[in-house]
């Protein structure tokens, strides 16, 4: 873990880093509640895209010159940050994707194809964003693996005493969960799942998309065989992820994208494979968007985790209180202690759609949809949601807002 | 209120929306299919029956739920279809839907409002045994018709 301070953020002069802010979005100014989907970028994150390109920008790892040396060094600065930011024991097990969903998909093809099998079994969790589950699926039914899912209780949390009829039902190979709800919050016991993974000799996939940015996150406390998050929900640029995984099981593994950079040699005859990460890194890497992504990590590191979650905390206390007094809406999920910066809510009779449509003209931003979790909106027997999220810059006063805004919707479309 | 929340929530789509015309559903339609919005789960059933020329749309219902973009402007279609000849219909171009819609609509929301007219294209380029225009390809997935 990076350095954290445990001193109380101050949403409101953070804020200032933030250009977005700065712009009123339909003659208001912004609300910005979508911070689930992704984050806005910090000027020290824009900057530091700007000054790399401007100063050190050429192709990594293969030119001998001076700026390719100082972009290759940028680059793989970029990789200890990420190494460090998740506790992870070596740089070279932080592998570079283009996002999360890469970086499952990584291990659902490179280790799932090779290592399942008929009377295996593949266990993901009903409240997995598609990105965890599709792969998965997917995988199994190429490899002839069952495909089953621990179920979610009525609160949006984990039924654990399901995992002994799972583990009776096969070899359990894979365990693959989210350690945040995209969509809920939930926060999910992954350490305990990690450690019934093993007891049945299965590795442990956490999807650590929503966790990351928002909370400290330790591979090594929890556990885990895989961790993958993304850059774009951590105040850094889109197109750059990072996946962790152990060494032993990176090395056993084929490669997942074939081509430049993860080859060691190659003849007409045979190609053999360059060492980690290099390996599962084939072409040119979003150079300058990793880049990036190391200075969000700074900027996230030195405001802290914990100092983060204490305040999206607050945050989302106060916004299940006053949801609470918006007649006919229900929020769905754990209570505010067991969940992070998200709160997903149905308005009775009015579409998510329709919502969203409304708070816009308002100058709030939040999500309406599925939140790509078809399988837990047909569990909550909804077709969508609407979804308020928070970050390190989001105030009461936009909490506010919100419930402002949802009193209108109802009066248009109640 | 702003000018453009003013006309997006005018009254003629609220109108629509609170009371949709063709809600309901139909016993041996002489057309039907079924259509979704990826972006936000949204399903809706068409249901057409013909006239004794086989040709005329002499009733159309429309079956599930929606945003107030998609379900009036479904509402909208079943009336603005209704006594017209399936060949016409089946090429229909979305204008002549948005105009009377007549609200401006994001890239997004074009999605919701232009889902019941491309599930009732399906449901009648399906029943005529007619290729459906690739414009139209997207909501053919489930439908074999591709």
């Amino acid at each position: 873990m990076a350095v954290t301070t445990s001193k109380p953020l101050d949403a409101r002069l953070l804020r200032a880093d933030f250009p977005v802010f700065e712009h009123p979005v339909r003659g208001k100014p912004l609300a910005y509640l979508d911070s689930a989907s992704s984050t806005q970028k910090p000027r020290q994150v824009l900057d530091a895209l700007r000054t790399f390109y401007e100063t050190s920008y050429a192709n990594v790892h293969r030119g001998v010159y001076d700026l390719a040396e100082r972009s290759t060094a940028a680059f793989e600065g970029a990789r200890e940050k990420a190494r460090a930011y998740v506790n992870a024991p070596s740089a070279r097990e932080m592998i570079f994707t283009r996002s999360t969903t890469e970086a499952l998909n990584l291990v659902a093809y490179a280790w799932g194809l090779d290592n399942l099998g008929p009377g295996d079994v593949v266990v993901i969790t009903e409240l997995e964003h598609h990105a965890n589950f599709v792969p998965w699926q997917f995988v199994a039914q190429r490899t002839g693996a069952s495909f089953r899912h621990i179920p979610i209780d009525d609160l949006g949390e984990l039924q654990l005493d399901a995992l002994d009829e799972l583990a009776a039902s096969g070899r359990v190979k894979v365990v693959a969960n989210n350690l945040v709800s995209n969509t809920l919050g939930t926060i999910n016991p992954v350490e305990k799942l990690a450690a019934w993974a093993h007891e049945q000799g299965a590795i442990m996939v956490v999807d650590a998309a929503q966790a990351a940015p928002h909370r400290a996150v330790d591979v090594q406390a929890l556990g885990c065989d895989f961790l993958a998050f993304s850059s774009h929900k951590l105040c850094g640029p889109t197109g750059v992820g990072a996946l962790w995984g152990r060494a032993e099981l990176l090395e056993a593994m084929s490669p997942f994208n074939l081509g430049g950079e993860m080859i060691r040699s190659v003849s007409l005859e045979k190609t053999t494979w360059n060492e980690l990460p290099y390996k599962f890194e084939a072409g040119t890497p979003a150079i300058a968007e990793a880049v990036g992504f190391g200075a969000a990590i700074d900027y996230v590191s030195a405001i802290g985790p914990d100092a983060i979650a204490a305040h999206e905390h607050e945050l989302v206390i106060y916004a299940m209180e006053r949801l609470a007094e918006v007649p006919g809406l229900r929020v769905f999920g754990p209570p505010a202690d067991r969940r992070t910066g998200i709160v997903s809510f149905d308005l009775e009779g009015i579409h998510p759609h329709d919502v969203a449509q409304v708070l816009d003209f308002e100058g709030i931003a939040v999500r309406a949809g599925h939140h790509c979790t078809q399988p837990l909106m047909t569990r909550l027997g909804v077709v969508a949601t609407t979804r308020a999220s928070f970050y390190l810059y989001s105030l009461p006063e936009e909490v506010d807002r919100l419930i402002d805004g949802l009193h209108k919707v109802r009066k248009v479309l109640g | 209120m702003s000018g453009e929340f003013d006309q997006m929530y005018r009254e003629v789509i609220l109108d629509h929306y609170k009371n949709p015309r063709g809600h309901g559903t139909l016993e041996d339609p002489g057309a039907h299919a079924e259509g979704q919005n990826p972006l936000c789960g949204d399903e809706v059933s068409i249901y057409v029956a013909f006239a004794d020329d086989g040709e005329t749309i002499e009733e159309v219902k429309f079956s599930g739920r929606g945003c107030a973009i998609s379900q009036a402007a479904t509402s909208m279609l079943t009336e603005m279809v209704k006594g017209r000849k399936a060949s016409d219909v089946a090429v229909l171009p979305k204008e002549e839907l948005l105009e009377e819609i007549g609200i401006p609509l994001s890239p997004v929301r074009l999605k919701c409002a232009i889902l019941g007219l491309g599930t009732l294209k399906v449901a009648l380029h399906k029943a005529k045994g007619t290729p459906l225009p690739e414009e139209w390809a997207g909501f053919a997935n489930e439908l074999e018709l591709k």
